[in-house]
């Protein structure tokens, strides 16, 4: 499953005093089997652009391939787009509606007419992904834990079995520990079933060692589109967009400005662990 | 989507009719009606227009944007002309079947519609020049003389201000939960009636939830602020007349005093 976008532009409100060009003529392709981060200040539209990905917003001109099939053409099977390309949207808990835990995963599945096996089968299979337990599928789900909910929400994404899966800031408000369980479970539906995964974050720290590439998207336009290294050592550049780079890489970068010799590509703690280690051994 | 409809249709400027009193602007409005009420000729709707569309120039509105709100009532319009051409006796003009037009009644139809136009118009520039938040402001200083009478000016304001508030945050959550509920293949657009009504429990379970939680929040964050109802409280901005608004009242009350002086002209 491949992503081509063409020249995409989207503008709110047309012709109205509250007009906005949210995206401006941006270019993008990612491969089947990608790990992307899309990383921007809040407003640089993230968001707008994910939802171009399966046809809930058109494009005000410019062009979507899901896998060379063009989803802004009106003839296109929309149901059919959203069932391969999963969107998570941002705090997708406030979604949930559903009595029981099992219906509201099973509300995708459903919607594509599978069969009542099927449907359950698939239920069970997202609900181990995410790691929850099989008791809490009978349950209300507002009675669960925030991150519970959260895991709940995106069962539902992943029990429609998407080929590519697009989750907007799915740590965002809850604990570290919540945070890393999530991330991690995201990291294996990738590596596992070899889905393409696109991650929306501001956090820097999330992205750093999770994709293999990021895009970072600034005031409506793709501003760098590379390895994760060679966007963090543009250090500058992304302070002047309202992002950073990695904790740890700032630290990096002052240890190399006071004379220390190490790496500079360097982004997650356990990389930096490493190379001090190293460096310390050979003093 | 839904983000495209326009909310309290409020326009945003910087004329002098956006700057004015909106306690002014509310009672310059009910003036204007009462004037357009007075109007027996087409003499008196000529003055009446040219006052109409030099507020509308000054406002700075465009008159797409004016025209654009009539665009509703077009039907009640049409309607009433209708009703007025037809059932209105006197000298006959011409007949469909069995119904009689009249010279009386084609006199009375355009001077009605032409009354339901401004009205619409005259109204509307208010909302278009008044943000909803100092409306609710202006509502409830004009309210707050019948408090002795139990009127609970302050509360329904706050009511009124929070409501509006909470528009546009709602509308927005609307809209997010439909497209996530239609990345999971909800259809909230075809089937029939019971079919489309089933349809609306994905969407209106969790808007529900929402909107209870944001008025928990809203209130614990009034409480922990020392909201206490409307006795004895203070306002950052006060309302306060300036020259523009006694300048406003003037042209109003001149405009009523010649509209009277021209009701005995013939046309």
């Amino acid at each position: 499953m491949s992503i081509r976008i063409e020249n995409l532009n989207h503008i709110y409100m047309p012709g109205s005093p509250f007009e906005k060009q949210a995206l401006k003529d941006v270019n993008l392709e990612i491969k089947r089997g990608e790990f992307v981060g899309l990383i921007g200040h809040t407003g640089s539209g993230k968001s707008t652009l994910v939802q171009h990905l399966n046809g809930l917003l058109k494009p005000t001109s410019g062009k979507v391939y899901i896998n060379d099939i063009d989803i802004t053409d009106k003839k296109t099977n929309l149901k059919e787009v959203r069932n391969k390309v999963g969107l998570v949207f941002q705090y997708p808990e406030h979604q949930l509606f559903e009595e029981t835990v099992y219906k509201d995963i099973a509300f995708g599945p459903t919607n594509m007419n599978l069969t009542e096996e099927e449907v359950e089968e698939r239920v069970y299979e997202a609900l181990k992904t995410v790691g929850l337990n099989k008791n809490v599928l009978e349950k209300s789900p507002f009675e669960l834990s925030g991150g519970q909910k959260r895991r709940v929400a995106i069962a539902g994404v992943l029990a429609m079995k998407p080929d590519i899966l697009v989750l907007d800031e799915p740590t965002a408000g809850l604990d570290p520990i919540g945070r890393d369980e999530i991330l991690f479970q995201i990291k294996a539906l990738h590596t596992k079933l070899d889905m393409t995964v696109i991650l929306v974050s501001h956090s820097m720290e999330d992205i750093a060692r999770m994709v293999d590439r990021i895009i970072v998207m600034h005031k409506g336009s793709v501003a760098m589109n590379d390895k994760p290294g060679a966007v963090f050592k543009k250090d500058r550049q992304l302070e002047e967009m309202g992002l950073s780079v990695p904790q740890i890489t700032h630290v990096v970068n002052k240890l190399r400005s006071k004379g220390i010799h190490i790496r500079d590509d360097i982004f997650t703690v356990h990389q930096a662990k490493k190379e001090l280690l190293k460096l310390l051994s050979r003093q | 989507m839904i983000k495209d409809i326009t909310l309290g249709q409020y326009f945003p400027g910087e004329s002098v009719i956006h700057r004015l009193d909106p306690r002014i602007k509310i009672i310059l409005t009910l003036l204007y009606i009462t004037a357009l009420f007075m109007i027996k000729n087409f003499t008196g709707y000529i003055i009446f227009a040219a006052f109409t569309f030099e507020m509308i120039y000054i406002s700075t509105v465009p008159v797409k944007y004016v025209f654009k709100g009539l665009k509703p009532l077009v039907f009640i319009i049409i309607f009433t002309a209708f009703i007025n051409i037809f059932m209105t006796g006197g000298r006959p003009l011409f007949s469909i079947g069995p119904l009689l037009a009249t010279y009386e009644g084609l006199n009375m139809a355009i001077l009605m519609t032409l009354r339901l136009l401004f009205l619409i118009i005259g109204t509307s520039l208010l909302t278009f020049t008044t943000s909803p938040i100092s409306l609710t402001d202006g509502i409830e200083k004009l309210l707050n003389p019948f408090r002795r009478i139990g009127v609970p000016a302050h509360e329904l304001a706050m009511m009124m201000t929070i409501a509006l508030r909470f528009i546009p945050t709602l509308l927005e959550e609307t809209d997010k939960i439909m497209k996530a509920q239609m990345a999971r293949g909800a259809d909230f657009e075809s089937g029939n009636l019971l079919k489309r009504a089933k349809g609306l429990v994905p969407l209106l379970v969790p808007l529900f939830i929402s909107a209870f939680r944001r008025a928990d929040d809203l209130a614990i964050a009034m409480e922990s602020r020392c909201y206490r109802g409307g006795d004895q409280r203070t306002r950052m901005k006060q309302l306060k007349l300036h020259n523009r608004d006694y300048i406003a009242i003037g042209l109003v009350i001149g405009l009523m005093i010649i509209l009277f002086l021209v009701r005995g002209l013939k046309y």
